[in-house]
Parts: C-alpha cells; structure tokens; sequence
C-alpha cells in the first residue's frame, strides 16, 4: 500500500498542533500543511498582548522551531493559499497552480476579523484589525513614524480592550468604542464589564459604550473623523477594528460540508464527509459536559481538539470532550477563565481579603457550577476547574465566606447524614 | 550563557545553551517533548511543567505565588514542580536539570 498523505490548510494553533501529534501518535506517512500567511507559524494571544508592545522578534514567539518541522519530517508551505478543492480526486489546489492529493484533509482554516460596513471605513487612513503578525507590523510602524498618535478601537471585546492596553502603554491616547451597553457584553457577566471599564477608566482610556459608529471622514492629511449614531465624533490617526470574526469557511463549502455558526463535526472532529476532519475556531461542534453545540475562539479548543483529529486518525478512539478554558492579559490584570456562563442564574462574587485586586466570579445555575472569572486569582481559576469537571457541589455559603480557606475541601457540600 | 538539561518522561535527556527568554522558549526551540507551551509563556496553561532536580533548587529559586496555585490541584505536580515560562534563562540556571512531567 502506498503512503498515506495528510494535507493540512492552515498552520496555526490548531493545525500545528494537530501536525505534531499526528507524529507522536505515530503516523508515518506524509504530513502536509499550508498557509497563505508567510512568517513561521506563531501564537497569537500575545498579538495584543505582550508582543505587541515587547521589543522581540516573531520567532521568538514561534509555535515551534523551524527545525522542528524538519525533525519530524512535517513539510511546512508558507505564503501559499489553497484556492479549491476536488472533492472526488481528493486533491487541493494552490494559487501557485500547484496540486496535491489526499488521504487525509485537515481544515484547520480558523477565522478572519470582520470589517464592518462602516461607511468610509474602506477609504479611511491607518485602519488595522489584529489577527496576524503582519497587522502588528503595521500597528508598530505607524506608531514609530506617527506624529500624532490618537488611536480609536472600534469594539469592546478581549482583543480591542488588551490592544487598547498595549497601545496606552506605547503612549498613544486611546478611545475605545462599545456598541453595547457595555463593554465584554457578550462574554461575560455585568460585574466584569464594570471592572475593565473602570481598569481602562483608571489608566486614562477612553471606554465609551452605546456607541454605534456610522461613519468615518478622512481629511487630506490622513486624519480620520469617526462618527457616531447619536452624534459624537472622534479624531483618529489610527483605527483598530476589534468588532469580532468571520469563520473561513469557502473551502468547506466546495466540499458541500455541513455548516451552521462553524463546519460541523462529529465527536472525533470528522466533517460530514470521513477523511475529512475540522479544527480550530472554524468549528461547530458539542460539548457533551454542557451538552450544547458551541463554535469557540481559544487556543484550548484549537489544541485539544488538535489531538482528538490526531488520534482519530491513527485508530485510537478519544472524544472531544473538554471542559473551555481562556485568558486575557490587560496593564497587569490577569483574567483566567474556565467553563462556560450562558443560561447562568445565580452569581457568587468572592473578594479575596488583600490590599492587591484579587476576586473570582463564579457563575451558577441552580447547584451547577457553571464557570469561573479568575482575576490575578489561580487559585480561583484552577479550584472552579475541579469542581465543574468533577461535577461536584459547592457549598455557596462557605464560597461566600472569604474567610473560608481556599481549598477544594473546604468549599464541599457535606453529605447530608 | 547557561546549559540547561531536560530529561523527557521517556528519559532521553537533551542539553542545550541558551542566552536569554525564558526556559519554555528554549525548551520549544529544541523541540524537547512534552514542553508545549500553549499559552505562549504566560503562566495559563500549565504545558511547561517541570520538576527541578532536588540537588539544583539553589538554581532556580521559588515559584511565584501564580505558579503555585496553577500547580496547587495537579496531581503529578510537587515541591520541585515549576512551571518553566516563568524561569528565566541566565548565568545562575548553568548546568541545572529539568524533569518533564508530561
Ligand atoms: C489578538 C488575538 C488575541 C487572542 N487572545 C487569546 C487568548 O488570550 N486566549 C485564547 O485562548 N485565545 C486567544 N485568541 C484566539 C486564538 O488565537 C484562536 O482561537 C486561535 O488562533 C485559533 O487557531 P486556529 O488554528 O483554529 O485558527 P487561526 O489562528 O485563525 O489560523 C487559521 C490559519 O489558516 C490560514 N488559512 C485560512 N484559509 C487558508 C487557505 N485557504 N489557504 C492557506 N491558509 C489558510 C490562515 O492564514 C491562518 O493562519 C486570540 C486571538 C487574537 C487574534
Ligand atoms: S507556557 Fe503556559 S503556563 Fe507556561
């Protein structure tokens, strides 16, 4: 029998990740990946983060070493997009005109930033999103070169309030625009909205919520006039657009997959059609423990179900079945995250006894634990983890009580006798 | 310059050289297996557990009060554990040994 081959689209979290533990689940044939973007693949999270204000070079910031590509015989093509796909012939298609065959397909394509149809956004000078490397490159340039540095983010989400932080501390002013009430809306509860707003409030960023941006007018010398709904504007020399993603999904769609919010996989990542399997933030897929389909944006979902695919493949039968987890870093706040709080019908707020900020708000419905906000609080974070994995009932009362101490046995609801 | 030696849970054991970042990145660049890194060095996902060889502690100094509670409820962590995002690569690491948990 010939050697199999496993193509890849996409070397990012998921498809990286996937590449190398194919091989330590012992694959021998040939891996494959592919991705239009041309730098070594890297992590993204520290985009908005620390690399984005650090000094380092993006190989420092590599998801693995060139060399290790080599080591484990996993040919890497970048800077090449794959344009289509035969679905009978099992071949994908470059925009080199190049061709290759498959066994095994991976769509480990991810998400793209969504430009909004912001009237004169398209027109409008220094407009970034944040997604890639190269959109850093541009942030970094235009702040080295720019005489005036008042920057507007559009969206009020993770990745527009950390580039918010990132970008006040490279000593650009900064106004951050939030078309909902408020800020983190959609993720997270009322408590936490309030505490980034008054974070960023604190360190003198603008965080400006109800607005809806209308359009944009850009003068002769490049400086852009954002303008909102109710009437305010804003003078902008650069523009980050933070509003949220789109799935890539166009090759999906030449296979004739399933696709709802995400492609559609089964528990072991396989698409509607057998060999050919999807991961990473491009999927839709069922968390068994919250028993609910799910498209997520997070490193822990395009790792772990990295592995699932890899397994799957070499017959090794391991379910997707994760418990999510995510982070964010803003000035020194650390945000660490663990479940998931839709339909919760309860808070806990629990305010550690410190001079430093520390709390954790863990979110409930009826005696379920649901999920946990960590701020600079691990412990929080890694004991909530326990507790939602392990199914287990938290006394509320001694939860409530800071000075119960922070341990798993001591947050138990005791059996009644 | 410092050596650093990583011995993997299948016992090989790799040393290599590294001028400066933390241990994680140097782990990563040298493709030393079970050392990932996936939350990129910030202290989140736990990936980089190691074990400090009890002769080399001196070397490395305490884990930070995050490290700690990150490791507090792992079940193969103990008192060497570290997680090595959070080690700094310098002169004073030369010659010390990392066990790999995973
Ligand atoms: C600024 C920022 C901060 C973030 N912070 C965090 C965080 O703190 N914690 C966290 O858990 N997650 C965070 N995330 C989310 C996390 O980075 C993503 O969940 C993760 O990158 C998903 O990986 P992926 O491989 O599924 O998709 P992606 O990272 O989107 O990668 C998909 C890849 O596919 C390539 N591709 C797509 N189509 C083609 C094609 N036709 N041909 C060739 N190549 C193609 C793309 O170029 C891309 O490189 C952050 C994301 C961003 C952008
Ligand atoms: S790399 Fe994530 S905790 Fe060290």
């Amino acid at each position: 029998m010939s050697e199999k081959v496993c193509v890849i689209i996409g070397a990012s979290h998921a498809g990286v990740n996937f590449a190398f533990s194919l091989r330590k689940e012992g694959f021998e044939g040939k891996i494959i990946m592919y991705d239009k973007d041309p730098v070594l693949p890297y992590h993204r999270p520290p985009l908005s983060k620390a690399y984005l204000t650090a000094d380092t070079s993006i190989e420092d910031n590599c998801l693995k070493s060139k060399d290790s590509y080599l080591d484990e015989n996993i040919t890497l093509n970048l800077g090449v997009e794959v344009i289509d796909i035969h679905k009978e012939s099992q071949k994908i298609i470059l925009n080199n005109g190049e061709e290759q065959h498959y066994n095994y397909l991976i769509l480990a394509t991810g998400a793209r930033p969504i430009i909004p149809p912001i009237s004169g956004l398209k027109e409008a000078k220094h407009v970034y999103p944040l997604r890639t490397a190269g959109d850093v490159s541009n942030i970094k340039k235009w702040i080295s070169t720019a005489d005036s540095k008042r920057v507007v983010v559009i969206g009020g989400g993770y990745i527009g309030l950390e580039t918010a932080a990132s970008l006040k501390k490279m000593g650009t002013h900064v106004v951050v625009l939030e078309r909902e009430e408020r800020i983190l809306a959609r993720v997270t509860a009322p408590v936490m909205s309030e505490f980034f707003q008054k974070l960023h409030t604190d360190k003198d960023v603008d965080i400006l919520t109800s607005k809806n941006v209308e359009s944009i007018n850009t003068d002769e010398e490049g400086v852009n006039t954002v303008q909102c709904s109710d009437g305010s504007s804003y003078a902008a020399d650069m523009i980050i657009v933070g509003v949220g993603v789109n799935v890539n999904v166009s090759l999906a769609k030449k296979l004739n997959l399933e696709i709802e919010n995400g492609i559609k996989v089964n528990e072991y990542t396989q698409t509607s059609l057998q060999n050919v399997y999807a991961i990473g933030d491009n999927t839709y897929h069922y968390n068994p423990h919250y028993k609910n389909w799910i498209r997520l944006e997070s490193v822990q979902n395009a790792v772990d179900q990295a592995k699932v695919t890899a397994a799957h493949i070499v017959g090794n039968e391991k379910i997707y079945d994760t418990i999510p987890w995510f982070w964010s870093d803003q000035y020194d706040v650390k945000l660490q995250m663990v479940g998931l709080s839709q339909g919760y019908e309860e808070l806990i707020v629990r305010k550690e006894e410190t001079e430093s900020i520390k709390f954790s708000v863990w979110y409930f419905k009826g005696d379920e634990l649901l999920a946990v906000d960590a701020i600079n609080n691990a412990k929080a974070y890694v004991i909530g983890t326990k507790f939602i994995k392990e199914n287990k009932v938290i006394d509320k009362d001694k939860l409530k009580d800071v000075t119960t101490i922070f341990k798993p046995a001591n947050l138990m609801m005791k059996e009644e006798v | 310059m410092a050596k650093i030696t990583f011995v993997t849970k299948d016992n090989q054991e790799i040393t290599v050289e590294g001028t400066s970042g933390s241990v994680m990145e140097l782990a990563v660049k040298n493709n030393v297996k079970g050392i990932d890194g996936d939350c990129g060095g910030v202290c989140s996902c736990a990936t980089c557990h190691v074990q400090v060889d009890a002769a080399h502690t001196d070397k490395t100094g305490v884990a930070s009060e995050i490290e700690q509670d990150m490791l507090e409820l792992d079940d193969d962590a103990n008192e060497y554990s570290r997680l090595c995002c959070q080690l700094q690569v310098t002169e004073a690491m030369d010659g010390v040994v990392l066990n790999v948990v995973k």
